[in-house]
C-alpha cells in the first residue's frame, strides 16, 4: 500500500498533463514464438490522455503486442516503458503501483468465472483498498451502471451473461480502480450497434473528463472514426503508420488503403 | 513519473462563520488512491442542521469517478438529513462527471447475513436428497443411452470409434502401468512382511503365501487398481468433459447431431473396461512378485517353495474372482466420471467441485460394489 501512504505535497504530474507527454513507449520490440517472428523492431509511443486505436489484420500480432506490453508474453529484444518505468527492471513496489494504475479488458472478458459480476468488480478494490463494504458496493454498482449494465446483473455469474454483457462487466472491472491507462482488446466486437455506440461515448467521456489514456485494439471503423485521436496500423511485424484518421484516409499503402477506403469502409457512409 | 506516492492528502474544511450558511471546502486529491482517507474524513464530519450548505470543490486538485462519488454521496447524505445543499466550484469536465453520476442510484445496502437455523438445515437436507435422486436418474440415463449406443455399435461395428477407444486405452492403461505395478509391488511386500511377522510367532510362516495369494488376487489387486484408476483417469474424464461443457463444445456436438454418449462417453468407458482387467492382472502379478521377494528375504522361503505353496493355495478361480470384478468397477468409475463431467456448469469452481465429487464417489462405490461381490461370491460358494 505504498501509494496510499506516502503522500507528499509534491505536484502531481497528472494534474497538468501537457501535450506530447509519453505514457507508454516501446522501442525495438521483437517477439517470436519458436522460429516464427511475430513482431520485429517495433516502435510505438502512446501520449497521455489520447485514445489510440490499433488496427491490423487478424493474426498480425495486435493482441501479442498488447500482451507483451502487459508483460504476459516474453519479448526477445527491446524496451517497453509504462508510466516511465521499464517493467522488467522496476522494483516490485513500482510494478504493483503500475498494475494498479492500468486496467485491462481482455478479448474474451476473462471474468473470474466463480465470482459474481459485482465480486469481480470489487476484486481489485478489495485487494488494494480498505473500504467499507457499503462503499465498495456503491462503487461497484456505479461502475456497473457506467458501462451500461442493469443493476440486476450484479449478482449474476459470468456464465449467465451474454457475450456483450461479459464485455461490459469486464470493462467495469478494468475501470474499478479508476486507472490512468486502459488496454482494450476489441471492446466493441460482439456488441450491437447501439451498445457499441454507448461504449464509444463512455470511453470518449472518460477520456475527456478524467484524462484517461486508452490503448484500444479494434476493428470497428465507427470507433476509429468517432473516438480515436490517433490510429496505429500494425503490419509487416511493425507499426506501418500512425496518425489521425484523416492521415490514414490519405495513406496510400495498399493494406491501409483497402482497410480505410475499402469496399466495406466506403459502404458505411 | 509522478503517478504514485505523491498524492496530495485530501482535506475537508468546514466553515460555519456565516449566519445560517456553511461552506464545506474540499481540497487535495479526491481519487481512488486516497479513498480510504476520504471515507474516514467524511464519516467524521459533523454538520449543523438548518443551514444552507455549500460544498465547494474548486480546491480539489485531482478528481476521478471514485472521488466524485464520495462528493456526491456526501451531498446525498446531507440532503437526506434535511439540509439544502449545493455544489459549487465546478468546471465543465467536472460538471459532466457529476451529471453522469446523478443518473445512478445504487440499491439499498443490505449486508449479507448467514443465519443458521433449523429451517435452513432442513432445506439443505431436502436439497441433498433431491440431488441424490437426480444423480441416480442421471446415472440411469447415461447407462440407458450407453446400452442403446452399444446395441447400435454391435449392429453397425463401423460406428464404433476405434481410434478414439485406442487413444483412451493408451491414456488409461499403458500410462498407468508403471504406477500401478509399483504400488502393487509395495502393497504385496507389506502384506507379506506384516503377515510373516505375526504368523512366525505360531511357526506358520509358510501360510503367509496363502494369505498374500488369496488376499491380493481376490480383493486387494482389483480394489487398489480401481482406486488408482478412479484418481487417475476418472478425474481426467470429468475434467475433460467438464471443460468441454464450459466452453460449449458439448453443445456444439449436440447441434451437429452427434450423440454425446457415442462420441465421448462410450470410447472412454469401453477403454476403461478393457484397461482395468489388464491393469488388475498386472497389479496381481506385481503384488505376488513383491510378496515372493519379501518372503524370500524376510522369512527365508525360497521362490521354488513359494511357488509350490502358492500353487496349492490358489486356483484359477481365485484369480478370476478378482478379474471378473474389474470391468464392473471400470463401468462405475467411467460412468460417474462422465456424469459428473456433464454436470459441470459455467464456472471453474464448479469444474473443481465436480472433479472432486467424481473421484470421491467413484472410490466409495468401488468399495461398496466390492462388498456386494463378496456377498455374492460367498452365497454361490466360491
Amino acid at each position: 500500500m505504498a501509494a496510499a501512504e506516502d503522500i507528499s505535497e509534491d505536484t502531481n504530474a497528472f494534474a497538468n498533463p501537457h501535450e506530447g507527454d509519453i505514457i507508454l513507449s516501446a522501442k525495438g520490440v521483437t517477439v517470436g514464438f519458436g522460429s516464427k517472428i511475430v513482431l520485429k523492431d517495433l516502435d510505438l509511443e502512446v501520449r497521455k490522455g489520447e485514445v489510440l486505436g490499433f488496427v491490423g489484420g487478424s493474426g498480425m500480432g495486435k493482441s501479442v503486442l498488447m500482451r507483451t506490453i502487459l508483460g504476459l508474453t516474453p519479448k526477445r529484444a527491446g524496451k517497453i516503458k509504462v508510466f516511465g518505468y521499464d517493467l522488467e527492471t522496476a522494483s516490485k513496489d513500482i510494478r504493483t503501483s503500475i498494475e494498479r494504475r492500468w486496467g485491462v479488458l481482455f478479448q474474451q472478458g476473462a471474468l473470474f468465472s466463480s465470482l459474481t459480476v459485482k465480486q469481480n468488480i470489487q476484486m481489485p478494490m478489495r485487494e488494494y483498498l480498505h473500504l467499507s463494504p457499503q462503499l465498495m458496493n456503491e462503487l461497484a454498482t456505479l461502475k456497473l451502471e457506467l458501462v451500461g449494465l442493469p443493476q440486476d446483473a450484479a449478482d449474476k455469474l459470468p456464465s449467465e451473461l451474454s457475450g456483450g454483457m461479459i464485455k461490459r462487466a469486464s470493462l467495469a472491472r478494468a475501470l474499478a480502480l479508476d486507472p490512468d491507462l486502459v488496454f482494450l482488446d476489441e471492446p466493441t466486437s460482439g456488441l450491437d450497434p447501439i451498445g457499441a455506440a454507448a461504449f464509444d461515448s463512455l470511453i470518449a467521456n472518460l477520456s475527456a473528463t478524467l484524462g484517461l489514456t486508452v490503448y484500444m485494439v479494434t476493428h470497428d471503423l465507427d470507433s476509429l472514426h468517432s473516438i480515436c485521436d490517433r490510429i496505429a496500423v500494425l503490419g509487416d511485424k511493425k507499426v506501418l503508420a500512425i496518425g489521425t484518421i484523416d492521415e490514414m484516409m490519405e495513406n496510400d499503402q495498399p493494406w491501409i488503403k483497402s482497410y480505410f477506403r475499402g469496399e466495406r469502409a466506403l459502404r458505411r457512409t | 513519473m509522478a503517478f504514485q506516492q505523491n498524492n496530495t492528502a485530501p482535506a475537508l474544511h468546514l466553515d460555519e462563520t456565516t449566519y445560517k450558511h456553511q461552506i464545506i471546502a474540499l481540497s487535495g486529491d479526491w481519487t481512488v488512491s486516497t479513498l480510504e482517507r476520504i471515507e474516514k474524513l467524511v464519516a467524521a464530519l459533523k454538520v449543523g442542521k438548518d443551514r444552507m450548505t455549500c460544498i465547494d470543490i474548486s480546491g480539489i486538485k485531482n478528481l476521478d469517478t471514485s472521488g466524485a462519488w464520495m462528493v456526491h454521496r456526501l451531498r446525498g447524505t446531507l440532503e437526506f438529513g434535511g439540509r439544502r445543499v449545493e455544489l459549487s466550484g465546478m468546471d465543465e469536465n467536472r460538471h459532466r462527471l457529476f451529471c453522469e453520476l446523478e443518473r445512478h442510484h445504487p440499491p439499498r445496502w443490505k449486508p449479507d447475513r448467514n443465519k443458521y437455523s433449523i429451517v435452513r438445515f432442513l432445506e439443505l437436507v431436502g436439497r441433498q436428497m433431491e440431488q441424490i435422486w437426480q444423480d441416480a436418474a442421471a446415472m440411469l440415463h447415461i447407462m440407458g443411452s450407453l446400452g442403446v449406443v452399444l446395441a447400435t455399435v454391435l449392429l453397425q461395428p463401423k460406428r464404433l470409434r476405434g481410434i478414439s477407444v485406442a487413444v483412451q486405452f493408451d491414456r488409461t492403461c499403458i500410462g498407468a502401468v508403471p504406477i500401478v505395478a509399483l504400488m502393487s509391488f509395495l502393497i504385496g511386500a507389506i502384506i507379506s512382511q506384516q503377515g510373516g511377522f505375526y504368523l512366525r510367532q505360531f511357526g506358520a510362516d509358510i501360510f503367509v503365501v496363502d494369505l498374500a495369494g488369496i488376499l491380493v488376487l481376490r480383493e486387494i489387486g482389483v480394489i487398489l487398481t480401481a482406486i488408482m484408476v478412479a484418481g487417475r483417469s476418472g478425474s481426467a474424464f470429468t475434467a475433460e468433459i467438464g471443460a468441454m461443457k464450459m466452453r460449449e463444445e458439448i453443445d456444439a456436438l449436440h447441434v451437429m447431431g452427434f450423440s454425446i454418449t457415442e462420441v465421448l462417453v462410450l470410447p472412454r468407458i469401453l477403454a476403461l473396461m478393457i484397461a482395468l482387467p489388464i491393469l488388475t492382472f498386472i497389479s496381481d502379478m506385481s503384488a505376488l512378485f513383491g510378496s515372493g521377494l519379501v518372503v524370500w528375504v524376510y522369512l527365508d522361503i525360497p521362490p521354488a517353495a513359494f511357488l509350490t505353496q502358492l500353487h496349492a493355495a490358489i486356483t484359477l478361480e481365485t484369480l478370476m474372482v478378482g478379474l471378473v470384478k474389474a470391468p464392473f468397477m471400470a463401468l462405475i468409475v467411467g460412468l460417474i466420471a462422465c456424469v459428473e463431467g456433464l454436470k459441470v456448469a459455467g464456472s471453474s469452481e464448479s469444474l473443481g467441485r465436480h472433479t472432486t465429487i467424481s473421484v470421491v464417489k467413484a472410490i466409495f462405490l468401488v468399495i461398496v460394489v466390492d462388498g456386494v461381490f463378496a456377498i455374492f461370491f460367498a452365497s454361490i460358494g466360491i
